[in-house]
């Protein structure tokens, strides 16, 4: 047992485990989600350069930073939505940090949705799934891989003129990925873990309802699913630790053994 | 007979650019009456309160009857041209470039005589009509038209460097996409800009208008998202040496003021969008301007601010964002006093509430889009500085003047 | 002769004319110039410096100082002192201050002085700080200089009268033949009248040769009393009349004539002399259409007349109405404000009959006139002497 860990570090410099960046790079001209206008909106990435080995700085070159917790590749904690404001150590100050370590179960549905925007991963299809590689173990992450990742901006944001087009989990797959098979998190390529148009289910939005209800977390605007097997990847997602945040940007990374 | 402008050719880059010069600068403190209405468009002298004379050039006592009562009002534009002279060498730097100028003296029909710049079709003799403009040193001089319309008459290259004229200019319009900015292109088209650039923020997202936008010949969708400084920086290392003209057509309304709401990332969003946007510009297009004020017929001209009329005076159901409007008035003041030298007007068109969906419920009269991009284009065919459109700003304008305490209270309801 | 009720300039004299050569360009200051003139005034007088009571100084380029400085400057004490800035008018008004001072006792021997350099930018700095009214509504339109506003004049004034180029050419061709008697003129070459119709424009109808060339210089003279004069056994010179008069007419929308049409009729009613009887004329000659209206205003032909008037009379030393017989600025060159004094300096002489060269035969009684400050769009100050010798 003693030696795993320096087993494992070992891997990763002789590439036996690969590290997959599961991460867009975090730029101001990234899509981010669009509410009603009337609503505080998320702030877009803002980049300030302090200064460039001039004037301002001669031999360093920083930069200020601007961005809403929920901006790019981000996290959000159950104390993102409503149904988790009451847990107990649901801020990504307070969350276990054991939590940040976890699997992965990875569901290719690139298919579904390259003919439907609005396809909604559903039980019968996670079923199928674990016929063919076994029932999805407690604390992992169900990533929904749609290949979304790969479009460019205008079709990765979809917005039509009655909002965003992109695919989901549905109201019962939500439910019960938490409650029958106790995920840790659910993460998806798009911009949100709901479908675009889930403010119509009901619940609306159940990936934060029932996933920060039950205390678990959500991952989005993930990219390289496609490098990941269905099982076996090991996901490091370590939020920022924000006072009382409600999710952050962060670097996603995937620990996948090199077959 | 004005011979009509030649459309430039394209910039010999092997040339070395002609940097800008200023026409004398210095004026007295009276004189700058004529400023200000060399800068709202209006042509007006000294009347003394006592007996009535026009005095010109401005002054401290009535030559008449030495009152010191001696404020600026509206006058006749009338005059008759008594003499003119075709400087063939002027000693100044700035005239000297631009030989042989033409200059006369004008008999006002209120009175005084006044020397004054001459369009090439005014003839000694005949009847002149007279406006105050601001010349390249950013003061006020005095102009000669002739009475009656003649062919060509605005591409007068005297008139054209008291103008920021967009014929055959390239524009950038900030914003295609909002109603304004959309008005914006097709009125500067119209007005013969060679090409408009439109910025466009968040191409990802849809908009009303943009397929007729994208389907308008000589105009070129540009990504530019004001509140990015990279995003300008970028855009300004492609086209910034193009850019003859910039209007800055970035909206961001909300209603709102301070105890109705909470948190500031609204307010955040109208200083990121109207504040830092306008700095943001600013830093990277400014300097390229600033060079090219005096680049050739299709020099760098003009820089125009869209701004509500309620920077001036808060309007509480408004109030951050006449804030956020009030921050970019005062800063447009910054910049107009560091292009100055460079011949670039800064450009303030004021506008009440926009007939759009942000303004939705507040009550007629409001300005159309459209009305405010022919106010635009109008502004910088007549070299103005200072505009107020419609109603409500004309209105507010008036009331500032007379008693801005009176204003405040009548804003806050 | 009917008189006058201005008070005679009895029992006061001028001496000592006095001329610095001049120069295109000089390193030196104004107050150099000055210095040079106010030695050759001790020089020439035979007197000390410090028998100087009484100073008047006039220049464009003596840029922090005025009279005041200038006293410790050159070691002056004085009990009379003035700095005159009238331009082209100083000359008339410093002899008119200067002589009143002296019949009162103010003050005994007056140093009247007007020096300047010229520096390759003095013309530029002089320009800049000129008047308020030339700052707000004249160089904005591009003059940088008074070519432009005596265009106007001039072109108003021929249309109106009927002048031509030939006209004012015939003017500037005299006293360019005047002027190659004058040592000390600037210009050496002569000049036709094809050479000054085919000059180049500077501002229509402006062209080259109507315009002074600015250069450094200085002209300068003595005022005393008679009786002193006589026992220092210096030639004197009497003042017959003057007039002075600023911001004459102001109703005439264009400037058509100067301050001395209204006081032409006291000025030769105070020399007790006629027009006709005067031997030699030196008008103010910034350009010269102004000298043309000098022949109207100083009662030589009547307004409007002007171009008649030259076309009918030979402007030349030997001629029937001798005229800027040094060469007048035109020639000679503008030494700034030695300018106003160039043709009182040179009427001195002529009355004296120390011209030499350029001397008009018997000349006894003659007439030099003032005129400047363009503020705006007209001459503001003018004003006109009658001189003779003192017997």
């Amino acid at each position: 047992m003693s030696n795993t860990l320096l087993d494992f570090a070992a891997a990763i410099g002789s590439g036996a485990v690969r590290v997959v960046d599961l991460t867009f790079t975090l730029s101001p001209d990234f899509p981010v989600i669009v509410l009603p206008p009337e609503f505080g909106q998320a702030a877009p990435v803002r980049i300030q350069q302090i200064s460039r080995y001039d004037d301002a700085g001669p031999a360093w070159y920083w930069n200020n930073l601007t961005f809403g917790e929920h901006t790019g590749t981000h996290f959000d904690a159950p104390i993102h939505w409503y149904t988790g404001k009451d847990l107990p150590n649901n801020s990504v100050d307070t969350l276990p940090v054991r939590d940040m370590i976890a699997p992965a179960c990875v569901i290719d549905c690139s298919a579904q949705a390259a003919q439907d925007p609005d396809f909604l991963l559903t039980i019968p299809i996670v079923e199928a799934w674990e016929k063919q590689h076994g029932r999805i173990p407690e604390r992992n992450w169900v990533l929904l891989r749609t290949d979304w990742s790969k479009r460019g901006w205008r079709d990765y944001a979809n917005l039509k003129d009655d909002g965003a087009h992109t695919p989901g989990p549905d109201v019962a797959v939500m439910r019960w990925l938490v409650k029958e098979r106790g995920v840790i998190g659910f993460g998806t390529e798009t911009i949100g873990t709901d479908a675009g148009q889930a403010g119509h289910l009901d619940p609306p939005y159940p990936a934060h309802h029932f996933l920060h209800g039950g205390g678990r977390y959500g991952l989005q605007c993930l990219c390289n699913l496609d490098q990941l097997p269905p099982t076996g990847a090991v996901i490091v997602a370590a939020p920022l630790k924000i006072e009382h945040g409600s999710g952050s940007p962060l670097r996603v990374l995937a620990l996948v053994p090199n077959s | 007979m004005i011979e009509p402008l030649k459309r430039p050719r394209r910039k010999n880059p092997l040339l070395r650019t002609r940097l800008p010069t200023s026409p004398p600068r210095a004026r007295s403190r009276a004189s700058h009456g004529f400023t200000l209405a060399a800068a709202e468009g209006r042509f007006m002298l000294q009347r003394c309160g006592a007996c009535g004379t026009f005095a010109y050039p401005a002054r401290d006592a009535c030559p008449s009857c030495l009152s010191a009562d001696l404020a600026f009002v509206d006058a006749s534009r009338k005059g008759t041209l008594l003499s003119e002279t075709t400087m063939r060498i002027p000693a100044d730097v700035h005239f000297r470039e631009r030989a042989p100028w033409r200059a006369g003296l004008v008999a006002l029909e209120c009175g005084p005589t006044m020397v004054a710049h001459l369009h090439a079709d005014c003839q000694e003799g005949q009847p002149v009509t007279m406006s105050l403009q601001l010349d390249k040193s950013g003061q006020a001089i005095a102009f000669a038209h002739p009475e009656r319309e003649t062919p060509n008459m605005t591409d007068d290259k005297q008139w054209r460097e008291m103008t920021a004229d967009p014929k055959f200019r390239r524009v950038l319009v900030t914003n295609g996409r909002s109603a304004v900015g959309q008005e914006m292109v097709s009125a500067l088209k119209a007005a013969g800009a060679s090409i408009v650039f439109v910025g466009l923020a968040e191409p990802w997202k849809p908009f009303h208008g943009e397929e007729a936008l994208r389907a308008l010949e000589g105009v070129q969708i540009v990504p530019l998202d004001v509140g990015d400084e990279k995003s300008c920086t970028d855009l300004a290392a492609d086209i910034g040496g193009k850019v003859d003209i910039l209007v800055n057509t970035s909206e961001h309304i909300r209603a709102g003021g301070l105890l109705d709401r909470r948190g500031t990332s609204t307010v955040r969003d109208e200083i990121d969008q109207s504040y830092l946007g306008f700095v943001h510009l600013a830093q990277a297009f400014g300097p390229a301007m600033r060079f090219r004020g005096a680049d050739g017929v299709n020099s760098a001209a003009a820089w125009v601010n869209i701004l509500s009329v309620y920077a001036l005076a808060n309007w509480p159901a408004f109030g951050a964002y006449s804030a956020s409007q009030a921050a970019c008035l005062s800063m447009s003041h910054c910049l107009r006093a560091e292009l100055r030298p460079s011949g670039v007007k800064v450009v303030n068109v004021f506008t009440g509430p926009l007939d759009t969906e942000w303004f939705q419920t507040v009550p007629p009269p409001k300005v159309a889009p459209r009305a405010v991009a022919s106010a635009v284009v109008s502004a910088l065919k007549r070299g103005l500085e200072d505009v107020f459109v419609g109603d409500v700003a004309e209105d507010i304008r008036q009331r500032l003047a007379a008693n801005p305490k009176a204003l405040e209270r009548e804003l806050g309801g | 002769m009917p008189n006058s009720v201005r008070t005679p300039y009895d029992r006061v004299v001028l001496v000592a004319p006095v001329t610095i050569p001049y120069v295109r360009y000089s390193i030196e200051s104004a107050q150099w110039w000055v210095g040079r003139a106010l030695k050759a005034l001790v020089d020439s007088a035979g007197i000390a410096p410090r028998d100087i009571d009484g100073f008047c100084v006039s220049s464009f380029t003596m840029g922090n100082d005025s009279g005041i400085g200038l006293t410790q400057h050159f070691g002056l004490c004085v009990r009379w002192l003035d700095t005159i800035p009238l331009g082209g008018a100083s000359a008339i008004a410093a002899v008119r201050r200067a002589a009143r001072a002296v019949q009162a006792g103010d003050a005994d021997i007056v140093a009247c002085v007007a020096g300047d350099t010229n520096h390759v930018d003095s013309f530029r700095h002089t320009l800049e700080n000129f008047s308020r009214f030339n700052q707000d509504a004249v160089y904005p339109y591009g003059a940088g200089g008074a070519n432009s506003s005596f265009a106007l004049i001039a072109r108003n004034y021929m249309r109106t009268f009927g002048a031509t180029r030939e006209d004012f050419g015939k003017i500037a061709v005299a006293q360019r033949a005047n002027a190659l008697r004058n040592p000390n003129a600037l210009m050496k070459a002569p000049l036709t009248l094809d050479q000054y119709m085919a000059a180049r424009p500077i501002s229509d109808p402006i062209h080259l040769f109507d315009c002074v060339m600015p250069c450094a210089g200085a002209e300068a003279f003595l005022i005393m009393r008679e009786d002193m004069a006589a026992s220092l056994k210096l030639p004197a010179v009497r003042i017959l009349a003057t007039i002075e008069r600023h911001n004459a007419f102001g109703s005439d929308p264009v400037q058509v004539r100067g301050g001395w049409a209204m006081d032409v009729d006291e000025l030769y009613a105070m020399a007790g002399v006629k027009p006709d009887a005067l031997d030699f004329v030196q008008t103010y000659d910034d350009y010269p259409v102004i000298s043309m209206m000098q022949f109207e205003d100083l009662g030589f032909c009547k307004k409007g007349e002007g171009p008649d008037f030259v076309r009918q009379h030979d402007l030349t030393i030997d001629g029937d109405f001798p005229h800027n017989t040094s060469g007048g600025q035109l020639s000679v060159g503008q030494a700034g404000a030695g300018g106003a004094y160039l043709g009182l300096v040179e009427a001195m002489r002529q009355v004296l009959g120390t011209a030499g060269p350029t001397q008009v035969t018997d000349a006894r009684v003659g007439l030099a006139s003032g005129f400047g400050m363009i503020n705006y769009d007209r001459g503001l100050a003018s004003g006109a002497a009658i001189l003779a010798r003192a017997s």
